[in-house]
C-alpha cells in the first residue's frame, strides 16, 4: 500500500544502510587482510579450534533455550497483571543487565551463587555440606540467563501488549479457560517473536567472552571469541583472527538459518486501537501462579544487582562522581552512547523501510527478495563480527590520515551501534509493521503521507518503541568496554574503561562504586525507555 | 591492493583533514599502558618531574597494557607518533626488536639493577616484580611453601589464575612452572588444576574475586601486599614465599628508531633510572625500583618476600616456545 515514491524513497533507504554497513565491515577486513604480519602462521584451525567450536555451540544453544523458557512465563505473567505492584519498576530493571560492564555483572552473580555467596551461606546454614559451584558449564548458562532472560522477558512482553484489545474482549466473550487463551492468543503472538529472540540471544552467547572465561573454570570453556581475541591481540595473526571469525560468522548463520525455519508470518489483525483490559487471569490459582513466575524472576534478577548496590555504596561516591575523571568519563560515555544509539534507531528505520518497500511489492523479483533477505542477514549478522577486528582494521585503515585518537570517539560509536543494531530491530521491526499494516490503507484514504502522516499517525504510536529501542542501544553502548579497549588513550576514556582501569590499580572499592553509578545512570536510562508507556496509555 | 585503498583514502582525507598544527615547544610522547598514566599512577608525577628538567613537553599516550602496546607500536610501523614505548615486558622483547622499530639507546645503563642481571643494548628496565601467590591470611593458615606445595595441594583451597592467552602474569605462572618442572610441566598442570577455581582474562578479575572473598589465593605480585599495607592500613593479603624461588616480570622502556629528538629520548631514558623517576615508582605502581631511591621505601617494602632465587627465561626462548608451551598447556588443563 505504498506509492511509488514512497515504495522506492524506502528502497534507497534500505540500499543505503546495507552499502554502509557492509563498506563499514568490509574496510576493516580488506584493511587487516592486506597487512603483511610476516608472523603468519600456518596453522590456521587445530584440534583444539573444533573442541571450542563445540563448547561454543553447546553453551549458546544452552544459553539459549533456558533463557527464552524461563522467560515466557515471566512475560505471560507481566502481561496479565497490567498493575501488578512495582510493574514498572520491574520492567526497568530487566533493562539493567544489560547496560553493565559484563565484569560488574558477572562480580554480582558471584556475590549471590559464588562460593561465599549469599546462596551458598543459606545452603550452609541449612546444613547442606556441599555448596553449589556456579564455576563450569552451570555458572555460564546462570550468568547468561541472568543477562538475557530479562532482554526475553521484554521483547515477549512487548510482543504480547501489541495485541489488538478486542481479543481479549473477544476472548472473555466467548468464556476461553486460560489453556485456550494461551493457546489461541498467547503462543501465537510469543511465537512469532520466539525465533528472532532466540537466535539474538544465541549470538550474543556464542559470542561471550569475560563471562566464559571468568566463571568457565579453565580452557575447556572458551569461545571462538577468545581465539580471535588472542590471534590479534596477543599473537596480532590477522589471517587467522579473520578466519577464526568467518567460522564464527558461518556456524551461527547456519543456526540462524535453521530458527528461521522455526518463523511464521505476522497476521497482526486490526484493532481501533482501545485501551487493553485483560479479563482472564482472575482466579485464585492463576494469581498465585503469575506472582510466583514474577516474584521468582524478580528475585533472580534484583539480588546479584541488590549485591554490587551492597559493594558500591561502600566507596566515597560523592568523592566519585566530582572527580574530574569521572566528569570526562562520563560525558564521553553519555556522547558515544547517544550518537549510538541515534544512530541504531535510524539505521534501523532505514533498513525496515527497505524491507517495508520489498514486502510491499506485487511480485517481488529474485533481487529484491535478495535483497530483502540481505537487510534482514546483516542487520543480525553484524553482532558476530567481532569488535577487535573491526577496530584493528579501521586503526590501519585511519592510521596514515594522523592521530587515530582523533577518530576513535567516532569509529566506537559505529562499533557500538552495530551492536545494538540486532536489538534495536527487534524493537522496532514488529512495532513498525503492525502498525504500518494498521495504519497504511487509512492514511492513504485520508491523503496523508510524509511529514504529516509521521507527526500525526506514527509518532503518537510509535515513540513508545522508539524510546524503548534508543534506551536499550544506548545502555548497550554504556556497558561496552571491547570497542573502546582497542582505542583506549587517555582522550578517550569511558566509563566501563575507568571501571576496569581502577580495577587493575587495585582500587577494588572505587571500581565498585563506578559500577553502581553506571547502573544508576543505565535505569535512569531505562526510566526514559519506559516513560512513554505511561503518557500513551493516559493518551 | 592495500595501496590502492590507501591511496583512495588518503585522497579523501587529505580534502577533508587539515595538517595538525606545528608545536612550537619540544615534546616528548611516551606510549605506555593504561594505569601508568592513570590520577593515582606515576604518570603524572613522572610528567611533572621531568619538564621541570627538560623545558619540554611530555605526552603520555595510554593503551591497555604491555602487550596492546607491541600491537600497537606494530600496527602503526615506522610512522608512529611514539618516542618511547614504556612498559613492554623481558617476554615480549624478542618480539619487539624482531619488529625494527626500536634503536639500541647506547647509554651506560648500570644504575639499573634487576635481581638475575638483566640488561639489554636496547631496552633499560625502570622497575620489576616477582610473581607470587597472594593468599588471603583469614581464610589460609597454612600457605604452599612451594611450588610443589601449591600443586601438590589440598584441591578444596581454590586458587584463582589468569590465562595465558591473554595475559603477562598468566604467560608468568606459565613460565614459572616451565622453569621449576621443565618436561613434567604438562603432569604438573594437571595436579594443578584441580586446585585452580577459575582462568580470569586479565589479572584485574582474578584480583577482583580474591579480594570480594571469593577465592583465597590468587596469582598476582610479591609487591601487592604492599598496596594493602600502605594505602588500606591492612596485613590480611600475604604473598606466599617459595622455596624454588620466583618468576620475575621486568618492564623496559626502549626507544624508537623514528624519534625525531634522539637527545630528548635519551635524556628520559637516563632521567628513567634516576631516583626522581625511581622514587615515584614504587608507591604508585607498586613494583620495585630497579635503582637508588631518594629516600628509603616505606616499611611495608621491607616486610615483602625477598625470594631467593629469581627465575627468568631468555626472551627468545619464551618468543620461540610460547605457543607450544600454550597448547601443552591447554592439553592439560582441558583434561577431564
Amino acid at each position: 500500500m505504498l506509492t511509488r515514491t514512497e515504495r522506492r524513497r524506502g528502497i534507497g533507504w534500505g540500499l543505503l544502510s546495507l552499502t554502509g554497513i557492509a563498506l563499514f565491515v568490509g574496510v576493516a577486513i580488506v584493511a587487516l587482510l592486506s597487512w603483511d604480519a610476516g608472523n603468519a602462521q600456518s596453522r590456521l584451525f587445530t584440534l583444539y579450534t573444533w573442541q571450542i567450536l563445540r563448547f561454543t555451540l553447546l553453551q549458546a544453544v544452552l544459553s539459549t533455550l533456558l533463557s527464552v523458557v524461563f522467560a515466557l512465563p515471566v512475560a505471560l505473567a507481566l502481561a496479565r497483571r497490567p498493575s501488578f505492584p512495582g510493574r514498572l519498576w520491574i520492567i526497568r530493571l530487566m533493562a539493567l543487565p544489560m547496560g553493565l560492564p559484563v565484569l560488574i555483572g558477572a562480580l554480582g552473580l558471584i556475590g549471590i551463587w559464588g562460593r561465599q555467596g549469599a546462596m551458598n551461606s543459606l545452603l550452609l546454614k541449612l546444613g547442606l555440606e556441599q555448596p553449589v559451584s556456579i564455576y563450569g558449564l552451570s555458572g555460564i548458562l546462570l550468568a547468561h540467563v541472568f543477562f538475557n532472560l530479562p532482554l526475553a522477558a521484554r521483547l515477549l512482553l512487548a510482543a504480547l501488549e501489541r495485541l489488538p484489545a478486542e481479543y481479549w474482549l473477544l476472548s472473555s466473550s466467548l468464556g476461553m479457560k486460560p489453556f485456550s487463551v494461551f493457546r489461541f492468543i498467547e503462543w501465537p503472538a510469543a511465537r512469532r517473536v520466539i525465533p528472532g529472540i532466540a537466535g539474538l540471544i544465541f549470538m550474543l552467547c556464542a559470542t561471550s567472552f569475560t563471562l566464559v572465561l571468568v566463571l568457565g573454570g579453565g580452557p575447556a570453556a572458551t569461545t571462538l571469541e577468545v581465539a580471535i581475541y588472542q590471534s590479534l591481540r596477543f599473537d596480532f595473526d590477522p589471517p587467522r583472527a579473520i578466519a577464526l571469525s568467518l567460522l564464527q560468522i558461518g556456524m551461527t548463520a547456519l543456526i540462524l538459518i535453521a530458527i528461521s525455519l522455526f518463523l511464521v508470518p505476522d497476521d497482526s489483525g486490526i484493532t481501533a486501537g482501545r485501551a487493553t483490559r485483560r479479563f482472564d487471569g482472575r482466579t485464585v490459582p492463576a494469581h498465585l501462579w503469575d506472582t510466583l513466575a514474577i516474584l521468582l524472576a524478580t528475585a533472580f534478577l534484583v539480588l546479584p544487582l541488590a549485591s554490587i548496590v551492597a559493594a558500591g555504596v561502600q566507596a566515597n561516591l560523592w568523592n566519585l562522581v566530582t572527580s574530574p575523571a569521572f566528569l570526562r568519563a562520563a560525558w564521553t560515555s553519555f556522547a558515544i552512547a547517544l550518537s549510538a544509539g541515534l544512530l541504531a534507531v535510524l539505521t534501523s528505520l532505514a533498513i525496515i523501510a527497505g524491507r517495508g518497500a520489498v514486502a510491499d511489492m506485487k511480485r517481488p523479483g529474485g533481487t529484491a527478495r535478495a535483497f530483502s533477505l540481505s537487510l534482514a542477514g546483516m542487520s543480525s549478522l553484524v553482532l558476530l563480527v567481532p569488535p577487535v577486528v573491526l577496530g584493528t582494521g579501521w586503526f590501519l585503515m585511519l592510521r596514515p590520515f594522523g592521530d587515530v585518537a582523533r577518530f576513535a570517539s567516532a569509529l566506537v560509536a559505529i562499533i557500538n551501534m552495530l551492536m545494538a543494531l540486532p536489538f534495536v530491530m527487534r524493537v522496532l521491526a514488529p512495532a513498525v509493521e503492525t502498525h504500518r499494516k494498521r495504519t497504511a490503507r487509512l492514511s492513504a484514504s485520508l491523503g496523508l503521507s510524509g511529514f504529516s502522516r509521521v507527526w500525526r499517525i506514527d509518532l503518537p504510536v510509535l515513540a513508545k518503541p522508539l524510546l524503548t529501542a534508543l534506551s536499550f542501544a544506548m545502555a548497550l553502548s554504556l556497558g561496552d568496554l571491547g570497542a573502546v579497549a582497542l582505542f583506549g588513550s587517555s582522550e578517550l576514556t569511558t566509563l566501563p574503561w575507568l571501571v576496569y582501569s581502577r580495577l587493575s590499580s587495585y582500587r577494588t572499592n572505587d571500581a565498585d562504586g563506578l559500577a553502581l553509578i553506571l547502573g544508576v545512570i543505565c535505569l535512569g536510562l531505562t526510566m526514559i525507555g519506559t516513560a512513554g508507556q505511561r503518557e500513551i496509555k493516559r493518551g | 591492493m592495500r595501496r590502492t585503498v590507501l591511496s583512495i583514502l588518503a585522497a579523501a582525507a587529505a580534502l577533508s583533514l587539515s595538517a595538525p598544527a606545528e608545536a612550537q615547544e619540544k615534546t616528548l610522547t611516551v606510549y605506555t599502558y593504561e594505569s601508568f598514566i592513570s590520577d593515582w599512577g606515576p604518570g603524572p608525577k613522572v610528567k611533572e618531574a621531568f619538564e621541570k628538567t627538560c623545558a619540554c613537553k611530555l605526552n603520555f599516550v595510554g593503551v591497555a597494557d604491555g602487550v596492546a602496546l607491541l600491537t600497537r607500536l606494530k600496527l602503526e610501523g615506522p610512522g608512529t607518533d611514539a618516542d618511547i614505548a614504556l612498559g613492554l615486558d623481558t617476554n615480549l622483547i624478542s618480539e619487539a626488536k624482531a619488529t625494527g622499530l626500536f634503536e639500541p639507546h647506547g647509554l651506560d645503563a648500570s644504575a639499573a639493577k634487576v635481581p638475575g642481571n638483566y640488561s639489554d643494548d636496547t631496552f633499560i628496565p625502570y622497575d620489576y616484580g616477582h610473581f607470587a601467590v597472594v593468599y588471603d591470611t583469614q581464610a589460609i593458615k597454612n600457605p604452599p611453601k612451594s611450588l610443589k606445595e601449591l600443586v601438590e595441594g589440598d584441591p578444596a583451597q581454590k586458587i584463582a589464575i589468569e590465562d595465558p592467552r591473554t595475559s603477562t602474569p598468566g604467560l608468568g605462572l606459565l613460565l614459572w612452572v616451565k622453569s621449576v618442572y621443565g618436561d613434567k610441566a604438562p603432569e604438573a598442570w594437571a595436579k594443578l588444576r584441580k586446585r585452580v577455581l577459575t582462568v580470569t582474562p586479565g589479572w584485574s578479575e582474578a584480583y577482583g574475586l580474591f579480594t570480594k572473598g571469593e577465592v583465597p589465593m590468587v596469582f598476582s605480585y610479591t609487591t601487592s601486599p604492599a598496596y594493602h599495607m600502605v594505602e588500606e592500613k591492612i596485613d590480611r593479603y600475604q604473598a606466599a614465599s617459595f622455596s624454588e624461588g620466583h618468576y620475575i616480570q621486568i618492564e623496559v622502556a626502549g626507544m624508537l628508531k623514528g624519534t625525531g629528538d634522539k637527545d630528548l629520548a635519551k635524556q628520559f631514558l637516563k632521567f628513567m633510572v634516576s631516583p626522581a623517576f625511581q622514587d615515584i615508582i614504587p608507591t604508585t605502581n607498586w613494583m620495585m625500583p630497579v635503582a637508588k631511591t631518594s629516600a628509603p621505601l616505606p616499611d611495608a617494602f621491607n616486610k615483602l618476600v625477598q625470594p631467593a632465587k629469581t627465575f627468568l627465561m631468555g626472551s627468545d626462548e619464551v618468543a620461540r616456545n610460547r605457543q607450544a608451551w600454550i597448547d601443552q598447556w591447554l592439553t592439560a588443563m582441558s583434561m577431564n
